[in-house]
């Protein structure tokens, strides 16, 4: 049996997880997430990533982005590398694609905040 | 002079929801902002997981922030940015504000209502007892934070972490993407401080290491920090002998507690809760002072963004509701033991408005499982739960309706027992 603790919300239940043949057996979860999150979490664990982007604009200097899903818990560190790799020389609309499919995970890297807007508060 | 029905003082999420609340129930409104930007804190939280209660989305903090941003700005809503209040007292039956900023310099503006939501700060190291010498790579959690999110600077590139609150846990792992090796998160309490999912996907995650029941005891470095000693504390968390240990290390993060900022409510002499450091409000917010609201994180130490809101919303329906009929109070102590809670907010019914949707928010002093929480108008129940367990760090909300005839003038009290029967349900 595993134990863990679901992430999918702040109550962090604390989670049983045993499999009989190829059938999960989750126990503890308060609600249907917690179910699949552990099922996830044992066979192919994935994290969302929030970082930031160097800019070309001096009061602005980095712009926040995340991924717009989840990529895989050990590919995070190649995402962080293609994010770092990035300089941004004009601005952007949140929600706009700034990598497309990262890392090949066939997720994008998109702008969580607006440029346009930050700028203009200069 | 210019004179506004609410003013709100501070543009980030409490204010935003208050300045909307406000503005929908016809007020003219102002929401005053010392930074240049709208968002406060948020706009360097870019770490997902906010919005989960309101919007049922994981969004990053900036992300947040946008959606009330867009209707303030959408309202029209006026704001006033880079400007900070310097003074604030009673004029008639409303309000003076003195202001600064660069384009006006002084000025005066009048109020009916404030609504005060100015946040709160973090607790600094001359604020935890850490002895040694002065060196520069000491940084609260939030510094950290804004030097890495906003300018792009990393601290350091040897960082132990003191104390497990949310903010330290986020930036342990924000400061692992970017490169900088976390030696470990160090607690003097027995209990982490920052929610389980934090531990997991901040600290798990990177496999840094939680050392609970462990301290800092001395900070060393001339210019700049070079190492730190750590001590397991006994229960009295008093370092134990003999258990002291250095660690190598370019920088120490603080995460040690945040406290409500009240500098403009203790101006107004607005009576101060020695548990929340926040104002004594009623359940519509409104302070000691009549026509004074507070929310948000000036009003206690919320975990989640979206009670945070929630909290705006009720401090700017509740202003407009004391600028239109004036609100007549006749309030109602509502009465905890201090030994099983840690605090609950509100702290009085007004039982003479009609406002008798109340949401109460507590936090429980130790962790306690299987516990019932009831909460008692004289003889009648009005509110009663089983809890399969009660962290401090986790704000409980409670949302009752108050019946007029289950409402006498007194005092209400909430109390928690122990339930006999295991295997709850909730």
């Amino acid at each position: 049996m595993k134990n863990l603790i679901c992430i999918e919300c702040p109550i962090g239940c604390s989670l049983q997880a045993e499999k009989t043949g190829e059938q999960w057996d989750i126990k503890g979860n308060r609600c249907r997430k917690g179910e699949q999150f552990a099922i996830n979490e044992l066979t192919d664990p994935r994290r969302s990533v929030c970082s930031t982007v160097r800019t070309i604009y001096k009061e602005v200097p980095r712009l926040p982005v995340r991924t717009n899903g989840e990529v895989p818990l050990q590919a995070i560190f190649e995402v962080m590398e293609q994010i770092n790799a990035v300089t941004l020389d004009h601005p952007v609309h949140i929600g706009e694609i700034i990598i497309e499919n990262v890392s090949n995970t066939g997720i994008n890297v998109v702008a969580t905040s607006d440029l346009y807007c930050l700028l203009e508060a200069n | 002079m210019s004179n506004y029905d609410v003013i709100v003082l501070g543009g980030g999420p409490a204010g935003l929801a208050a300045a909307l609340a406000a503005s929908d129930n016809g007020m003219n409104t102002l929401i005053i902002e010392r930074e240049r930007r709208l968002g406060g804190i948020l706009k360097q939280c870019i770490h997902d997981g906010f919005g989960l209660v309101r919007f049922k989305e994981k969004l990053t903090g900036p992300e947040y922030a946008q959606r009330f941003i867009e209707q303030v700005q959408a309202r029209n809503i006026s704001v006033l940015m880079n400007t900070y209040v310097i003074q604030v007292g009673k004029n008639g039956a409303g309000f003076e504000l003195t202001m600064v900023n660069r384009q006006n310099g002084v000025e005066k503006m009048g109020a009916k209502a404030l609504i005060l939501a100015t946040g709160c700060r973090e607790r600094t190291a001359k604020q935890v007892f850490i002895n040694g010498t002065r060196p520069a790579g000491v940084y609260t959690a939030g510094t950290a934070q804004h030097l890495v999110n906003l300018e792009g600077y990393l601290p350091g590139k040897k960082c132990v972490i003191l104390g497990s609150g949310d903010i330290g846990l986020i930036m342990a792992r924000r400061l692992t993407l970017e490169g900088a090796q976390v030696l470990g998160v160090y607690e003097a309490k027995s209990t982490p401080s920052g929610l389980s999912r934090n531990i997991v996907q901040c600290l798990h995650d990177f496999h840094i290491p939680l050392h609970l029941s462990t301290t800092i005891t001395r900070v060393f470095g001339d210019d700049r920090v070079e190492a730190v000693e750590i001590a397991k504390v006994d229960e009295n968390m008093l370092p134990i002998k003999g258990t002291e240990q250095i660690i190598e290390c370019d920088t120490v993060i603080l995460s040690v507690g945040l406290i409500p900022e009240n500098e403009i409510a203790e101006m107004l002499g607005i009576k101060i809760d020695a548990a929340t450091k926040g104002p004594v409000v009623d359940q519509n917010f409104m302070t000691s002072v009549a026509g004074v609201f507070s929310c948000g994180n000036s009003l206690h130490v919320n975990d989640l963004v979206d009670y945070v809101s929630e909290s705006g919303e009720i401090a700017g329906d509740s202003a407009a509701q004391y600028v239109r009929e004036n609100l007549s109070r006749e309030l109602v102590d509502i009465q905890i033991d201090n030994q099983d809670f840690l605090y609950v907010v509100p702290q009085h019914i007004n039982i003479n408005t009609s406002n008798k949707k109340v949401i109460l928010y507590f936090r429980s002093r130790e962790v306690r499982e299987n516990m019932r929480v009831t909460i008692r108008s004289g003889d009648n129940i009005l509110f009663s739960r089983k809890y399969v367990i009660l962290r401090p760090p986790e704000m409980e909300r409670v949302p009752l309706e108050l019946k007029g005839d289950l409402i006498s003038s007194r005092p209400i009290e909430i109390t928690m027992e122990p339930v006999k029967d295991k295997g709850v349900a909730l």
